[in-house]
C-alpha cells in the first residue's frame, strides 16, 4: 500500500476516533466509546506493522520511509514540513505506542467501565496516540516539539480526570507547568540549534553534527543538547524535574501504565537517541546525563522502598528505571537505552495494568498495608505480575535481564562510563529487586490484611488479555538483544537488536570490546545481588513482617527523610513557588497599584505645569508659530470631519 | 473604490442605524450589516497579490492642497490581516453583545460602527494627517462605550483611558506637523503622505537624545506604547477593561491595542530606521519586562477579568519584543501575535462576559467546578485558554515561537528571559483554570436559587468560529504568513531605505472594478 496513505491511517485514526469520542462527550458507555476508541488504536497499529515490515524488506543503507504532507511553518531560512519519519528508531516507537496503546485501550473498557465519563477518558486516551506519535515521528525538532507538548496536555486531562477532586486536578496542574519549566528550556535548545545549523531537521542535524567533540561547556552543541536534555529531564521525570510524575498517579490506573509508564515518558530518552550523533559529540553533556541518570536511579529506587501507595511504589520504581536509560545514554550506549526503553515498556505497563487489576478487585483500595495474600483470588493478576516482577529484577531469561545488564556493561566499559557510575547502577538495581520483592510480598503473599468488607475478585477477559499478553512479552522481550558473549554459548543467537539499530547510532569512540571473564563477573554481580536483596525482602515482609518495622524504628531519622521523599516538595514549595507568588502580590500592590500608577497621575500633573510655562513663553520664532497655526488647522479640521 | 468602501460602509450603516425607526430590529440590522462587511472585507483577501510588497488597491486623492493632505488609502501585507482581524470581530461582538447590552442598544451600534470605521481607517490610512483623524476618532466611541454601558467605576476608567492615549497623541500630532515640514525643506512642497516620509533622511546623532530623530522617534514611539500599552505605561488597561463592558473589552483588547503595534511596524521603525535600531535594547528590555511582569500580575489577580487585562500587557511585550528583533521570524511572529491575542484574548473576555450574565461576579474564588456543571462553557474556554498559553496547533504557538526565535538570534539574553513567560503563562492560566473550573463546586456554581444553564445556540454560535481560527492559524499557519511575508521581508531587509512603490492594479482587477461598476 502507498506510505502517505498508510502514515496518514497510523496518525490520524487516533485522532478522528478522538473527535468521535469528543463529540459524544456526554455519553457514559464505556463499551461503545471502549471499542471506538480502541478500534481507531488498532486500526493505527495494523498500518504502523504494515510499514514496519515495509521497512525491513528495504535494504538495509536505504532504510527509512519519509512522508511529507506539506510545509507546515515557512520563514525566511525556517523550512518546517508536516513531515514524518519511519526508520529502524522511530519503527520500534510506533509499534510500542500503537500495540501497547491498543492493549491499554482494550483494558480500560473494563477498567472504566463504572465512569461516567468514559466517552470523555477515551477520547483524551486517542488525542495522547495521536499527539505521542507526532512526537516520534516527526522528522524535525519542531514537529517533535508539538508532540512533547501534546502529550503533556494530555497528561494533564487525565491525571485531571476527576476533577471534582481538587488535588488530582493540582496533580495535573503540577505535571503541566513543572514540563512546561523543561518546554522552556527545549525552546532554547531549538533556538540555539538553529540559529548555528540553521535547521531544526533531525536527518540535517545529524549529518551537520561536528565530528570532533566539544570540549567547552560554553559551545552551540554542548548548550543546545545541554538544554534538550533539561527539556527531557521534565518530560522523562529524572532530577530535578521528576516531582510531578509520582502526583500524576491521581489519574486512572490505566493512564498511569500507558503514559507515565510505557510511552510518554520515555520521550526523553527517544529524543536523544534520535539526535544521538550531536549529542556524542558534547562530551560535557553526556556526563552530565549519565550523573543525573545513575543519580536518578539510586535517589527514586530509596523512595520507592519506603512508601504504601501501590501505584506510588511504581512510580518511583519508573522514575528510577527511566534513570537507567539516560545512564546508558550518558554512557554512549543509545542502543541499550532503547532496548531498556522496549522492556521497560513492556513489564512497567504489565504491573501497571496489574495494580490496576488489584486496585479494581479491592475497591479503590491503593494502599499495600490493606492487601496481603491476594494470590488466590487473583490468580491470573498474580502470574503476570510475578513475571513482570523476574523481568524487573532482572533475572535471566526475563526481558529486563538482558537490558539492564546491557546498560551496566556499558556503564562499565565505556571510556564515557566509569566504575562508580556503574556501582551506582547496580545498587539501584539492588534497590529495586528489593522493593519490588516487598511489592509483591505486601500484596500477593503472606497473610491477608484485607478488610472483611472488601471482597476481591479476578477482573474480568478484558483486563487480564492484557495482562498476559504484555505477560509474555516481559518474558521473551529481551530475546531480540542477546548479548554476545551469552549468544555464543548458547548456540549462536545472534544480537538482532544491536544489527537493527546500528546505522542510526554513532559508535562510542574509544570503545573496547569487553573481555568474556569481564563481563560474566559484571553479570554475576548484579544477578547475584539482586537475589539476596530479594530474599532478603522475602524474609522481611512474608516470614518476618515486624522486622522491618524495628529497623526502620531504629535509623528513625533516615528514614523519614526518605519516606518524605527527602521533602523535595517542600522545598521547591517553601524556596521557589510561595515566595514568587509573595513577590507576585508586592509587585502588584506596592509597584503597579501604588507607584506606576501613581506616578503617571504625578507625570499628568507635572505635564499641565510645564503646559501652563511653555503658553507663556512667546519665542518669536516663525517656524513655531506656522507650526501652531498647523496645529489649530488640524484640530479644526478634525472636528469638521468628526461632525 | 474598494478600500474606501470597506473602511466607510459601517459610517453608512453607523447612519442608518441611527434613523431606524425600529428598536427591536437594530441588532439583526446591525448583525446582518457586519456580515456585509466582513464580506465585503473578504474580497480584499481574493484581490490581494501576496507576491508584492507594494502598496495594493490605493486610492489617492489630494484634499488639502496647501498642507499636501491627501485622501489616502491603500494595503499591504501588514494591514491587510488586521483589517481582516477587524471585521470578523465586530459580527461576533454584535452577537455576543445580544443580551448582555439592554440599554440604548442604537447609540451602542452607532458607537460600534463608527468605531469599525476608525479603526480600519486607521490600518489603511497612508497619509499622516488622514491617519492621525482615523486615530483619535478611535477614542470617541471606545469613551462612550466604557463610559455610557462600562461598570460601577466606569467614568474614572474612561478619563483615565482618554487622558492616557490623548497625552501619546498629541506628541505624536506635533511630530507628524513637524514631519510635513521637513518635507517642504526637502522638496519644496509640504506633504503628509507617508510614501514621502519615508523619504526622509532625517539627522540621526547617536548618544544624543536632543537630536532630531531620536525625538521624532519618541514622540511616535510613545503614543503608540501607550497604546499597546507596554511597561511601565499599561495601568489604565486593566482599569479600563474591568470598568469596559463585554462588547468594549473585545474590541479594546482585539483591535485598539494592536493599532499602537501597528503604528510601530508602520510608522516607528521604517521612519526612524536609526533610531530605532539604536534605542532596539531599550523595546526589547521593556518588551521582556513587560512579558514578566504582566504574567506575575496576572497570578495574583482575583478578579477573573483584570487577570486577562493582565495577560495582555504580558502578551503585548511579546509582541513589541518580536517586531524589534528586526528580523523576519521576529516580525512575522509580532504580526501574527497580534492577530492570536485579537482572537483568544478576545474570546476569553467574551466568554467571562458570558459567565457574568449568569453569576454577576467575577471573583475567581467565588467559582469553582465549573467543568461539572457547564461542559459546553469548559470546553471552548479550555481551547482559548490553550490558544493563550501557546499550546503547538493553536495560533498562540507560532506567534510565540517566531518571536522567541526571533529574538534569539537578534539578542539572546532577551530571548532567555522573555521564555520564562512559557513557564509563567501556564502557571497564571492554569492556575485560574483549576481554580474555576475544577474542584469543589464554589459559593455561585452550588447556588440552588440559580442553577447556571450552559451555552445556548447563539452563544456557541459566537464561540466557533473563534475556535476554528484558533486551529487554522496554528494548524495552518502558512496560509496566513504567506500573505505578509514580501512586506515583512521588505521591511526587514530595507530598513533604513524603506519605500513602498503602489502597485497599478492588474488588469484582471480592473476589469472585476468595472464589472462592479
Amino acid at each position: 500500500m502507498n506510505h502517505s496513505l498508510l502514515m496518514a491511517l497510523v496518525i490520524l485514526s487516533p485522532l478522528i476516533g478522538f473527535l468521535i469520542n469528543g463529540f459524544r462527550y456526554k455519553r457514559h458507555s464505556a463499551n461503545v466509546a471502549g471499542v471506538i476508541a480502541t478500534i481507531a488504536i488498532a486500526i493505527s497499529f495494523v498500518s504502523s506493522a504494515i510499514l514496519v515490515t515495509d521497512l525491513i524488506a528495504m535494504p538495509e543503507e536505504s532504510r527509512r520511509i519519509a512522508v511529507k504532507f506539506f510545509e507546515w511553518l515557512v520563514i525566511d531560512r525556517l523550512k518546517i514540513d508536516a513531515g514524518f519519519v519511519v526508520d529502524q528508531i522511530s519503527a520500534v516507537m510506533i509499534l510500542i505506542i500503537t500495540g501497547v496503546g491498543t492493549l491499554i485501550h482494550m483494558y480500560s473498557i473494563g477498567y472504566m467501565h463504572h465512569d461516567k465519563g468514559a466517552a470523555k477518558y477515551f477520547a483524551y486516551l486517542n488525542l495522547f496516540i495521536f499527539n505521542m506519535l507526532l512526537l516520534v515521528l516527526g522528522d524535525s525538532l519542531l514537529v517533535m516539539f508539538v508532540g512533547w507538548e501534546g502529550v503533556g496536555l494530555c497528561s494533564y486531562l487525565l491525571i485531571g480526570f476527576w476533577f471534582t477532586d481538587s488535588e488530582k486536578a493540582a496533580a495535573g496542574m503540577k505535571a503541566f507547568i513543572t514540563n512546561r519549566v523543561g518546554d522552556a528550556a527545549f525552546l532554547l535548545g531549538m533556538f540555539l540549534l538553529f540559529v548555528t545549523y540553521g535547521t531544526l531537521n533531525f536527518s540535517e542535524l545529524n549529518a551537520l553534527a561536528p565530528t570532533v567533540a566539544e570540549s567547552s561547556w560554553l559551545g552551540a552543541v554542548t548548550l543546545g543538547t545541554l538544554f534538550l536534555f533539561i527539556g527531557a529531564t521534565g518530560k522523562s521525570a529524572q532530577i530535578p524535574l521528576y516531582v510531578w510524575l509520582p502526583d500524576a498517579m491521581a489519574g486512572p490506573t490505566p493512564v498511569s501504565a500507558l503514559i507515565h509508564a510505557a510511552t510518554m515518558v520515555t520521550a526523553g530518552v527517544y529524543m536523544i537517541v534520535r539526535l544521538n550523533p550531536l549529542f556524542i559529540m558534547a562530551p560535557n553533556t553526556m556526563m552530565v546525563i549519565a550523573i543525573i541518570g545513575a543519580a536518578t536511579v539510586v535517589f527514586a529506587a530509596t523512595i520507592g522502598m519506603t512508601q504504601w501507595d501501590i501505584k506510588k511504589i511504581l512510580a518511583y520504581s519508573t522514575v528510577s528505571q527511566l534513570g537507567y536509560m539516560f545512564l546508558a545514554c550518558g554512557v554512549g550506549a543509545f542502543g541499550a537505552a532503547m532496548f531498556h526503553l522496549m522492556t521497560h515498556a513492556f513489564f512497567k505497563a504489565l504491573m501497571f495494568l496489574g495494580s490496576g487489576s488489584v486496585i479494581h478487585a479491592m475497591h479503590e483500595e491503593q494502599d499495600v498495608r490493606k492487601m496481603g495474600g491476594l494470590k488466590k483470588y487473583l490468580p491470573i493478576t498474580h502470574i503476570t505480575f510475578f513475571l513482570g516482577w523476574l523481568a524487573i529484577i532482572g533475572m535471566p531469561p526475563f526481558a529486563g535481564f538482558f537490558s539492564k545488564d546491557e546498560i551496566l556493561a556499558y556503564t562499565f566499559n565505556s571510556p564515557m562510563g566509569s566504575p562508580i557510575l556503574w556501582a551506582a547502577g547496580v545498587l539501584g538495581a539492588t534497590l529495586t529487586a528489593f522493593y519490588m520483592t516487598r511489592l509483591m510480598a505486601l500484596t500477593f503473599w503472606g497473610k491477608s490484611r484485607v478488610s472483611k468488607d472488601v471482597h476481591p475478585h479476578e477482573s474480568p477477559a478484558l483486563m487480564t488479555i492484557p495482562l498476559i499478553t504484555l505477560g509474555v512479552l516481559s518474558v521473551i522481550g529481551g530475546w531480540i538483544g542477546v548479548p554476545h558473549v551469552l549468544g555464543e554459548y548458547l548456540g549462536h543467537i545472534p544480537n538482532v537488536w544491536e544489527h537493527w539499530l546500528h546505522p542510526l547510532i554513532k559508535g562510542i569512540p574509544g570503545w573496547q570490546t569487553l573481555d568474556h571473564a569481564t563481563e560474566f563477573a559484571l553479570m554475576g554481580t548484579s544477578v547475584g545481588l539482586a537475589l539476596i536483596s530479594a530474599g532478603i525482602a522475602y524474609h522481611f515482609y512474608v516470614k518476618a513482617p515486624d522486622a522491618p518495622k524495628k529497623i526502620a524504628e531504629k535509623i528513625k531519622p533516615i528514614y523519614n527523610l526518605v519516606y518524605n521523599k527527602y521533602f523535595v516538595d517542600e522545598v521547591y514549595f517553601g524556596a521557589i513557588i510561595n515566595p514568587l507568588v509573595n513577590l507576585s502580590r508586592n509587585i502588584w500592590y506596592y509597584i503597579d497599584v501604588n507607584f506606576i500608577d501613581k506616578m503617571t497621575y504625578l507625570a499628568g500633573d507635572l505635564a499641565r505645569g510645564m503646559g501652563s510655562v511653555i503658553r507663556s513663553s512667546q519665542t518669536g520664532n516663525v517656524q513655531q508659530y506656522a507650526m501652531y497655526i498647523g496645529i489649530g488647522v488640524v484640530v479644526a479640521l478634525s472636528f469638521v470631519i468628526m461632525r | 473604490m474598494i478600500l474606501s468602501s470597506v473602511v466607510f460602509l459601517p459610517l453608512l450603516f453607523a447612519l442608518i442605524v441611527a434613523v431606524w425607526p425600529k428598536t427591536s430590529s437594530i441588532r439583526h440590522l446591525a448583525f446582518g450589516f457586519s456580515i456585509i462587511e466582513f464580506l465585503l472585507s473578504l474580497r480584499l483577501v481574493q484581490l490581494f497579490d501576496s507576491n508584492t510588497a507594494g502598496l495594493q488597491m490605493v486610492e489617492k486623492h489630494l484634499w488639502i492642497e496647501r498642507f499636501g493632505i491627501s485622501y489616502f488609502l491603500g494595503i499591504d501585507g501588514i494591514s491587510l490581516w488586521l483589517v481582516l482581524l477587524t471585521t470578523f470581530l465586530t459580527p461576533i461582538i454584535i452577537l455576543a453583545s445580544w443580551t448582555s447590552i439592554s440599554e440604548r442598544i442604537k447609540g451602542f451600534h452607532v458607537s460600534l460602527f463608527v468605531l469599525q470605521t476608525a479603526m480600519l481607517g486607521t490600518f489603511l490610512a497612508f497619509d499622516a494627517i488622514f491617519f492621525y483623524v482615523f486615530w483619535e476618532l478611535s477614542l470617541v466611541p471606545m469613551y462612550f462605550m466604557i463610559g455610557i454601558w462600562g461598570g460601577a467605576r466606569r467614568i474614572y476608567a474612561t478619563v483615565k483611558f482618554f487622558i492616557y492615549t490623548f497625552a501619546g497623541s498629541v506628541l505624536m500630532l506635533i511630530a507628524i506637523i513637524y514631519m510635513m515640514y521637513l518635507t517642504q525643506e526637502a522638496t519644496g512642497a509640504m506633504s503628509a503622505n507617508l510614501l514621502d516620509f519615508y523619504k526622509l533622511k532625517i539627522p540621526f546623532v547617536g548618544g544624543a537624545f536632543f537630536s532630531l530623530q531620536t525625538l521624532l522617534f519618541f514622540a511616535f514611539a510613545l503614543a503608540f506604547a501607550i497604546k499597546v500599552p507596554v511597561f511601565p505605561l499599561h495601568t489604565w488597561l486593566p482599569d479600563a477593561h474591568v470598568e469596559a463592558p463585554t462588547p468594549g473589552s473585545v474590541i479594546l483588547a482585539g483591535v485598539m491595542l494592536k493599532m499602537g503595534t501597528y503604528g510601530f511596524m508602520r510608522w516607528v521603525i521604517p521612519l526612524f530606521p536609526e533610531a530605532s535600531e539604536y534605542w532596539a535594547w531599550l523595546f526589547m528590555l521593556i518588551g521582556a519586562v513587560g512579558i514578566i511582569y504582566g504574567a506575575l500580575v496576572a497570578m495574583v489577580q482575583p478578579d477573573v477579568k483584570k487577570l486577562v487585562a493582565y495577560s495582555s500587557v504580558s502578551h503585548m511585550g511579546y509582541i513589541l519584543l518580536g517586531l524589534f528583533a528586526f528580523n523576519s521570524y521576529g516580525m512575522s511572529g509580532g504580526l501574527y501575535q497580534m492577530l492570536n491575542h485579537g482572537i483568544s484574548t478576545g474570546a476569553l473576555f467574551i466568554m467571562i462576559g458570558m459567565i457574568y450574565e449568569r453569576t454577576h461576579s467575577r471573583e475567581i474564588a467565588k467559582y469553582g467546578g465549573l467543568a461539572g456543571v457547564l461542559p459546553l462553557f469548559t470546553i471552548f474556554f479550555f481551547i482559548v485558554t490553550l490558544s493563550s498559553i501557546a499550546l503547538p496547533l493553536t495560533n498562540g504557538f507560532i506567534g510565540e515561537f517566531l518571536i522567541l526565535l526571533g529574538t534569539y538570534q537578534a539578542q539572546p539574553v532577551f530571548a532567555y528571559f522573555a521564555v520564562t513567560g512559557v513557564i509563567f503563562g501556564a502557571v497564571y492560566m492554569l492556575w485560574m483554570f483549576k481554580r474555576m473550573f475544577f474542584g469543589a463546586k464554589g459559593e455561585l456554581v452550588a447556588d440552588e436559587h440559580h442553577p447556571l444553564f450552559d451555552l445556548n445556540f447563539r452563544e456557541v454560535a459566537v464561540m466557533i468560529p473563534l475556535v476554528l481560527m484558533i486551529f487554522w492559524m496554528g494548524i495552518f499557519p502558512n496560509h496566513f504568513l504567506d500573505y505578509s511575508k514580501a512586506s515583512i521581508d521588505n521591511l526587514v531587509n530595507n530598513r533604513t531605505n524603506y519605500n513602498l512603490t503602489i502597485v497599478e492594479p492588474g488588469a484582471a482587477e480592473i476589469m472585476h472594478a468595472q464589472g462592479e461598476k
